[in-house]
């Protein structure tokens, strides 16, 4: 029984794709203004990587569980900054939203304070997941600037990390957002 | 060796800056001209026949170039090898090719690629595949699988019997005549799937010029997948270059050789564009290789007083439908030897049946046997002690092999530990945990109706492999030395070329700090090179907590050799004898008369310029050293981790309130890397004893191909961590170092275990096979309760 359902399914996923027209859309990225023509089944993060080239918006999973590929957005729900999984969302939802990616978060040379305590508390180990965990810790501090560990827990627990075991990773992030708060200024 | 001022330091990562910043250079990110991009069409049953194949519908797709299935590629790739063939088991090695052809054995087993202009296409395409599949019985249950009359995976292969290996030392007919106690338990090591946040990817191109091929891959060991690919696809090793530049993250997975790192080798070769493939999680979950699986039938022989005398142990060992790249050695050599663990246990014998079953292949997943072997040994001693009325503390105090017996020859086979003082480590364990101020909380809750409970879990591992003499007898392919090249430039910058290739682990950093010691110089000055077959003298990689020990130790004797050279050129230089100089900081000055010196940086510059006052005669120019270092023994880290937890009598749901981690890793060279592998180890072995487990349904599907259903841990799971250590260097090793990439998932999954079933040991509950969930933990206090 459970044999014949299996080879069903191998017959069912036997369908044709849909080609579709391609659509213009305008993005702006890291203060670059983008535009493009792209399929409207193109996702987000495909988009930022692979059509404007910046790559360190990185891609872990297909269910929008890890977080990998997190970057900030605003303009298409209002004006307020959020954190978002870009693979959640096609490129075409972004038209005429402005984003930021792990490569727009330095300025003039000066590493951003989540970066920088990043990299002084060891919250990185393979680098992988840490431009997803950063923008995400980014956008929950400007929901909750001076958070406790238990809120930055549940902060970022849309985020894996499977390097750190996370223990570096809260004290990273309650470092910057004291730093942060003393600038006055979350970006 | 000294420790001078940054070999100890807590300094931050060189690798740190490129990867904060979004510079990290990892396969996936590359993008070439004209590159072409593949997708396999797996298989969605678990065992079958392949009839055929009709790739007509997907070739229609726009942009796709071509589909080729198993038997297309056979002309041109050959089998993917086992490279770990253990001796004196009856080994029976399985045909696997890239692109299944005949049969399909999992389900995420490829039998068909589709090649296209655009990864969308080809992953369109891919789903218009047809296979004509006569579906055959499956099984998945290592034990079920070597029974007769269970499904047959390979004709050649009977009862899917891969192997049966024994080992045995000591007497254990007498160990269990003498007993006073005896404790047996079946315990079910889960299988886990090792989920690297970065999933596999790889990128072939062909130049035509050189004629000669490179491979970006995420690798853990480039010129072993250099070699390996080598042999199947027939490009000769000297015309493949093989660069793996950052990975994210391994933890084993990425040491094997899988088909499509293969398979896009040879479209480059055969479309001579570059050929990219990367892997969807779902395929990572489904055919990149799963770790541990065993099932584990114990006994033990002790005394009433908690000594413990002998161990029998019989384990089915899940190996997947292929045997993987090392697979025969991590259920056997690399657990086996490990099964008296840090305790002077006198008689101990082992077999391990490897099963084939019909699901992905298991191989070696971050501690690889060793947490297989520990869960073993510390879930008996807490069955001992619970068995004669102990603290599990007290057993394990009472059965440690004293300081004084090392280096000891443990059993089975007598490897031997290098150093230890295991009691020293437990000690300091338990008073940072305050296990006693808990055990006095554990009462009075207990009168309060709640649930505490404290897990012990002490440990020895075997790492830094290792003496290539003794990893060959083994069976393994290759020896486990490893490489280092030290080249001071004219300018006194040095370039170092590590065998090794770190992936997380931090070695550009730890062995900058190591170079700049020794030779003096500022650590800026030091780049540290790996990943490249190319850039390197041929290197074994990185995995199995060998790094630090192997590939440091070889940078380590290479600049002292490139110190020698330095020293004869400065003797020449200031017109004194050898001996008469003093090197201190990089400088050498004569001990008589310290004004008189050459820094490091003059002596190199003098090296290559080569002149008559610059170099004596007879020296060769240049100021470098290659080292290839094959250690006289492993290294063998150990430590004593404590777990306290809270067990909700209602929901069944497990709470760590306090966890500490002493661990002794022999000399640490950079302090913050080594708590960092701490922190992550407990992580993942927490995650096995509490959330993570691979399950195939009874057909073979994978239920857990998602994220959703394969429970890795998020920031909210993970409890701050207490990390200390011991310091008992290795005796042998150029740097005192042991290794510590994996102590953390050895010890923390029976730490966490042993704490659950503490929690409930008043209720009459022994054993809950992982992971502890919460339905199972309430399922055996409603079953004690009513038993």
């Amino acid at each position: 029984m459970a044999r014949r359902a299996a080879v069903r399914t191998v017959q069912r996923r036997a369908r044709g794709p849909v080609p579709q027209a391609k659509v213009p859309i305008r993005v702006k990225i890291n203060g670059v203004e983008y535009s493009h023509e792209v399929e409207p089944r193109l996702l987000l993060v495909h988009y930022i990587r692979d059509v404007v080239g910046l790559t360190g918006t990185h891609i872990g999973c297909d269910t929008s569980n890890c977080g990998a590929c997190t970057v900030l957005m605003k303009g298409t729900w209002g004006n307020e900054w959020r954190a978002v999984k870009s693979c959640t969302l096609y490129a075409v939802q972004a038209d005429g939203a402005e984003i930021i990616t792990i490569e727009g978060l330095a300025k003039n040379g000066e590493l951003h304070p989540l970066q920088k305590a990043f990299w002084e508390h060891h919250a990185l180990q393979c680098g992988y997941c840490t431009p997803g965990m950063i923008l995400a810790a980014l956008g929950f501090l400007k929901l909750n600037p001076n958070p406790t560990r238990e809120e930055i827990r549940k902060g970022i627990s849309g985020n894996l990390c499977r390097c750190t075991g996370y223990v570096n990773i809260v004290k990273a992030i309650e470092a910057a957002a004291k730093e942060i708060r003393e600038k006055g200024s979350w970006i | 060796m000294a420790v001078t001022k940054l070999f100890g330091a807590r300094v931050k990562r060189k690798e740190d800056p490129r990867l904060i910043t979004g510079k990290g250079r990892y396969t996936a990110n590359l993008n070439f001209p004209g590159t072409l991009y593949v997708h396999f069409v797996r298989s969605r049953v678990a065992h079958a026949r392949i009839r055929s194949v009709d790739v007509s519908r997907a070739l229609k797709v726009d942009g796709v170039v071509a589909v080729l299935t198993g038997e297309d590629l056979m002309d041109g790739l050959g089998m993917i090898p086992t490279a770990w063939q253990i001796p004196g088991s009856d080994l029976r090695t399985t045909p696997y090719r890239p692109v299944a052809v005949d049969k399909v054995r999992y389900v995420g087993d490829p039998y068909a690629v589709v090649v296209a202009r655009s990864p969308y296409a080809a992953a369109d395409a891919a789903e218009l595949v047809r296979a004509d599949l006569e579906p055959l019985p499956a099984v998945v249950d290592p034990e079920k699988a070597v029974q007769p009359g269970a499904p047959q995976l390979y004709d050649e292969v009977p009862n899917n019997t891969a192997f049966v290996w024994r080992a045995s030392g000591g007497d254990v007919d007498e160990a269990f005549a003498r007993a006073e106690v005896v404790v047996k338990q079946r315990m079910v090591n889960t299988r886990l799937q090792p989920t690297a946040m970065e999933t596999r990817a790889a990128v072939a191109t062909y130049d035509r010029f050189s004629d000669r091929f490179t491979l970006y891959v995420t690798s853990q060991n480039p010129h072993v997948h250099r070699l390996l690919l080598s042999l199947i696809t027939g490009i000769p090793e000297h015309k493949l270059r093989v660069i793996s530049a950052d990975v994210g993250g391994g933890f084993g997975s990425k040491i094997h050789v899988y088909g499509p790192e293969a398979v896009v080798l040879h479209l480059a070769r055969k479309f001579e564009v570059p050929i990219k493939w990367v892997e969807t999680r779902e395929e990572n979950f489904l055919s990149t290789i799963h770790g541990r699986d065993h099932v584990q039938y114990v006994e033990a022989a002790a005394l009433r007083s908690g000594k413990v005398l002998g161990l029998k142990v019989r384990s089915y060992a899940n190996m997947g439908a292929y045997l993987s790249t090392a697979a025969p050695g991590i259920p056997t050599i690399l657990f086996g030897p490990m099964l008296s663990g840090p305790y002077e246990i006198g008689a101990v014998s082992v077999e391990v049946i490897g099963a084939l079953t019909n699901t992905a292949p298991v191989d070696a997943y971050r501690g690889a046997g060793r947490p297989e072997a520990t869960y073993v040994l510390e879930r008996v001693m807490d069955l001992v002690a619970r068995e004669i009325g102990k603290d599990p503390a007290d057993v394990r105090a009472l059965n440690f092999v004293p300081k004084e017996k090392f280096p000891y020859q443990a059993k089975p086979i007598g490897i031997t530990y290098d150093s230890g003082d295991y009691i020293t480590a437990f000690r300091k364990a338990l008073e940072l945990a305050e296990y006693r101020k808990w055990r006095e909380e554990q009462e009075k809750a207990r009168r309060k109706g709640r649930l505490i409970g404290i897990g012990i879990s002490s440990y020895v591992e075997i790492c830094g492999m290792g003496p290539s003499a003794a990893v060959r007898a083994t069976g393994f392919g290759l020896g486990l030395w490893d490489s280092a090249v030290v080249r001071v430039h004219p300018s006194g910058k040095v370039t170092v070329y590590t065998g090794g290739h770190p992936h997380g682990q931090g070695e550009e950093t730890t062995f900058a700090q190591i170079v700049a010691d020794k030779l003096g110089v500022p650590i800026e000055d030091v780049e540290v090179v790996h990943g490249d077959t190319d850039a390197i003298p041929f290197g074994m990689g990185t995995y199995g907590s060998r790094t630090t020990p192997v590939a440091g130790g070889a940078i380590a004797l290479a600049c002292n050799r490139v110190l020698e050279k330095a020293r004869k050129i400065a003797a020449h230089m200031l017109e004194v004898r050898e001996e008469d100089l003093v090197f201190e900081r990089g400088r050498f000055y004569v001990r008589e008369a310290p004004e008189k010196q050459k820094t490091i940086q003059e002596v190199a510059y003098a090296a290559y310029g080569a002149g008559a006052n610059e170099l004596p005669p007879g020296l060769e120019p240049g100021l470098e050293a290659t080292v290839f270092y094959d250690p006289p023994n492993f290294t063998f880290p150990f430590g004593t981790h404590v777990a306290v937890v809270e067990v909700d009598p209602e929901t069944g749901a497990v709470k760590v309130l306090r966890y500490v981690a002493v661990d002794d890793c022999g000399n640490q060279i950079n302090p913050m890397i080594v708590e960092g592998q701490i922190h992550g180890g407990i992580a993942q072995g927490l995650a096995q004893a509490l959330y993570e487990w691979a399950v195939y349904d009874e057909n073979g599907n994978l239920l857990t191909s998602t994220l959703n259903d394969y429970l890795v841990p998020t920031a909210c799971e993970v409890p701050d961590i207490v990390t200390d250590h011991t310091v008992t260097p290795s005796p042998h090793n150029p740097l005192g170092v042991k290794g510590i990439g994996e102590a953390g998932t050895i010890a923390a999954t029976p730490a966490l275990v042993n704490a659950v079933l503490d929690a409930l040991s008043h209720l009459g509950v022994k054993h809950i096979d992982m992971p502890l969930w919460p339905e199972r933990v309430l399922r055996a206090i409603k079953g004690a309760k009513s038993g």
